[in-house]
């Protein structure tokens, strides 16, 4: 509505309910009211209901003493003097735990089953895909009960586990127990040579980079870095006369003692959110790798690269732009998916906290706000870091 | 040229054929069945390994579960003892007299016996709601989508809840349970995601910062947290936050859970249709005059939903899963009444939970399934449509 129209004449005047500009702001202060009327209300109403019920507010209880019992826990925790604090940050790594491992897991099962989807080999392929198809359109928590109750639980019972390794490998329906390595004396030589090792082949791998981009002669990295970070401090092992001992699970009458215990919650929670998103990440992967068109594998047999290097150095770079986006809300659906730990018994942040913490103290705000907000964090850091790495590997235009 | 001796010489040591061989038929090895074995299968020495183990790993899944679910399972009795190796001196499949004594219980959870013919009913008006929608040659699919947004809840309440003055007892929702509570949870969440979804999405977009805030911040949040959390929240901090005397009953609570999830994820999934048409479409919308409330009626949403069919499907299965989730605030839906049901002492033997997993493994499988398949299909039919 410009006053410089060709004609000269002025726009007839518009009304002000017609005016768009009035019409926004009058849409959005109304918006704002009614949201403010809605919170402040909601606040109101819990503040009533919350004396009426004599409920603390505020977040004083995270000082006070716990009293229960969390059955895996990353750091010292005991039910008697431990407090709410503690049981927090207990919940918090066994989330970040299990989140973890699942991803990494997840991962290399979704890569290999999504690359066998596209594999030549008509079985393989076939059975890849049924089983994106099958664990897909399954629930996850249908998934996690059966590998907890119709499988870990179904194992024997204490007297008559399954045995391995002479003793050392205990499977019962109470979890896994593995032998606990314990360094002995002059351990610290291996650590010491694998540390050096590790620093021997990332400068090894600069060295190698530079030598090819100015000579484009090839270096076997991976051997190289095999043999520093693993050949070199396993001889170093032997040398040392293997100062390494396995403390062995010991079964008693009614539990077992020593080595590690894997308890079945974290199992199952573990297989089950695996299992469930590596079909996801297949299905990411796929997509992926058809999305590089077929003359950049034409392009590099006829450079005369083999299938190998043809992969490698031309399909998974190209690929991994098309993945990462998608794969990052994978991981981030892994990590949320990992609350329905709360289902199977699993002390993770949500069994503890909007469970067991919120029962005992029944602030219900300050639990499930404090509940949220981690995840709301875990999830915001998550796609911080994949979106780092997605504008390094992202395409750089002019 | 002339032929001097010695070409002749040539001529006579060289043999050239005369005639035109006929083309032979392709070795035997590189066709038919063998071929294609050859081809697929067996074509180098790592994928005849591959191919042996995977075959192996096949061939041991597929007997394990034929003969759980068949040649092994328990077909007839009245109690656990049918089902226990112990008594039965034999392996012990599937229960499946187990499932059936508690399949109405699975499907009707604890509605009254005498009203279930109500479910019944409603389970038909749902699957026609349905086929109207999804068939694509159904007559009048206008009148479909007011039929399955608008009608179909309101009948479904008066039906399912009762209503005394028509002479239909009320069933308080705690009896609701099994498939009933399943389909329901999903239903309200997909009749009222998708029109949430396409309000928060179109504020997403808006040029008003208020709703443009105001969407995204609830979309971020949402999608931020764990399903479960906000079915926490819907629990547990609901009914601190209204009034005392409008108190929500447990199911309702659930469904405002699952329904603010959804058209979390629902306004996402629209927000990359309309991001997908393109700006002439705008443009031509107001370029002959349309103001902003038919420009998206008429114009935009009518295109964005369409490519975007597949997606909301997808996102539909994602929800029909999600539904199992409030297992854990204590509604009973199937996965619920399986549960209770397992543990059942009548019926618990080592056998009754898995047999119940696979019952429930196999409703969701079909569902889910289903929907993809039509996601897929629609997919295709568009991408035709497209290419012209």
């Amino acid at each position: 509505m410009s006053s410089e129209q060709v004609t000269g004449t002025r726009p007839p005047r518009v009304p002000l309910y017609n005016d768009p500009r009035v019409r926004s702001v009058v849409y959005q202060v109304a918006l704002a009211a009614i949201i403010a009327f809605l919170v402040y209300g909601a606040t109101n109403n819990a503040i009533e209901h919350l004396q009426k019920a004599h409920i603390a507010s505020g977040f004083g209880f995270w000082n006070e003493t716990a009293g229960f019992d969390i059955s895996q826990s990353l750091i010292p925790y005991s039910s008697t003097i431990s407090t709410y604090g503690t049981a927090f940050w207990v919940g918090l790594l066994n989330t970040l735990l299990v989140a973890v491992l699942g991803i990494v897991i997840a991962t290399v099962l979704g890569f290999i089953v999504g690359i066998s989807r596209l594999s030549k080999n008509w079985l393989v392929a076939r059975v890849a895909g049924g089983y994106v198809e099958t664990i897909r359109n399954i629930p996850l928590l249908l998934q996690l009960l059966f590998w907890y109750n119709g499988v870990l639980k179904a194992l024997p019972e204490l007297r008559n586990s399954y045995t391995f390794a002479g003793g050392g490998i205990y499977i019962n329906n109470r979890g896994f127990y593995v032998p606990n390595p314990v360094a002995r004396p002059g351990f610290g030589w291996v650590e010491l040579v694998f540390a050096a090792g590790v620093i021997a082949a990332i400068a090894f791998y600069v060295w190698a980079r530079r030598r090819q981009e100015r000579t484009g002669q090839q270096a076997p990295v991976l051997w190289v870095t095999l043999g520093l970070v693993i050949g070199l401090p396993f001889v170093v092992l032997l040398a040392a006369g293997v100062p390494i001992h396995f403390e062995s699970p010991q079964a008693g009458r009614f539990n077992i003692s020593g080595g590690i215990e894997v308890v079945p919650e974290f199992a199952a929670l573990l297989f089950g959110l695996s299992i469930y998103t590596a079909a996801f990440i297949a299905e990411v992967v796929r997509a992926g790798i058809l999305a590089v068109s077929h003359g950049q594998v034409e392009a590099s047999y006829s450079l005369g690269l083999r299938p190998g290097p043809t992969l490698r150095l031309i399909v998974v770079p190209q690929a991994m732009r098309v993945i990462i986006p998608p794969l990052t809300s994978q991981y981030l659906n892994l990590i949320k998916n990992s609350s329905l730990a709360v289902a199977i018994g699993y002390p993770d942040l949500v069994q503890i906290f909007t469970g067991t913490v919120l029962n005992q103290t029944g602030q219900a705000v300050e639990v499930v706000a404090i509940t949220m907000l981690v995840y709301l964090t875990i999830s915001l850091v998550t796609s911080a870091l994949m979106n780092l790495y997605n504008r390094r590997m992202a395409l750089v235009e002019r | 040229m002339t032929m001097a001796e010695g070409d002749l010489a040539v001529t006579e040591l060289h043999f050239v054929r005369q005639q035109q061989l006929l083309p032979q038929p392709a070795p035997v090895r590189m066709t038919g069945a063998i071929g294609w074995l050859r081809a697929n299968l067996f074509s180098t020495p790592t994928n005849m390994v591959l191919t042996v183990l995977i075959f192996l790993l096949t061939v041991w899944v597929v007997r394990e579960l034929f003969d759980f679910l068949l040649l092994d399972a328990v077909w007839s009795g009245t109690d656990r003892e049918a089902c226990l190796a112990l008594t039965q001196h034999r392996e012990i499949g599937a229960c499946w007299p187990f499932v059936w004594e508690r399949l109405p219980y699975f499907i009707y959870g604890s509605y009254p016996i005498p009203e279930r013919w109500r479910v019944d009913v409603f389970f038909a008006l749902l699957a026609v709601g349905i086929a109207w929608l999804l068939w694509l040659k159904a007559p009048r699919r206008d009148l479909g989508a007011l039929y399955f947004f608008v009608v179909l809840p309101i009948l479904s309440f008066i039906l399912l809840h009762g209503f005394a003055a028509i002479g239909l007892p009320v069933v308080d929702t705690v009896l609701w349970g099994g498939v009933l509570v399943t389909i329901v949870v999903a239903t309200v969440g997909i009749v009222v995601s998708l029109p949430i979804g396409i309000l928060l999405a179109l504020g997403r977009r808006s040029r008003m910062p208020t709703v443009r805030f105001f969407s995204t911040l609830f979309i971020e949040f949402v999608r931020g947290v764990p399903l479960i959390t906000v079915l926490f929240m819907a629990s547990v901090m609901l009914p601190l936050f209204v009034p005392e005397q409008f108190e929500p009953d447990k199911l309702l609570r659930a469904l405002v859970g699952i329904a603010l999830f959804a058209s979390a994820y629902m306004a996402e999934v629209v927000r990359a249709g309309l991001q997908a048409i393109p700006k002439g479409q705008y443009e031509g919308a107001m370029a002959v005059g349309l103001g902003y409330a038919p420009m998206m009626r008429l114009i935009v949403l009518p295109q964005a939903l369409r490519i975007t069919i597949p997606n909301i499907v997808n996102t539909y299965i994602g929800l029909f899963k999600d539904t199992t989730l409030v297992t854990i605030i204590g509604i009973f839906d199937l996965l619920h009444t399986i549960e209770v049901a397992r543990i059942d002492p009548k019926w618990a033997t080592p056998v009754t939970s898995t047999t119940g997993y696979a019952v429930a493994a196999m409703f969701y499988l079909v569902f889910c399934y289903g929907m993809s398949r039509y996601a897929r299909a629609t997919e295709a039919r568009l991408s035709k449509s497209d290419k012209r």
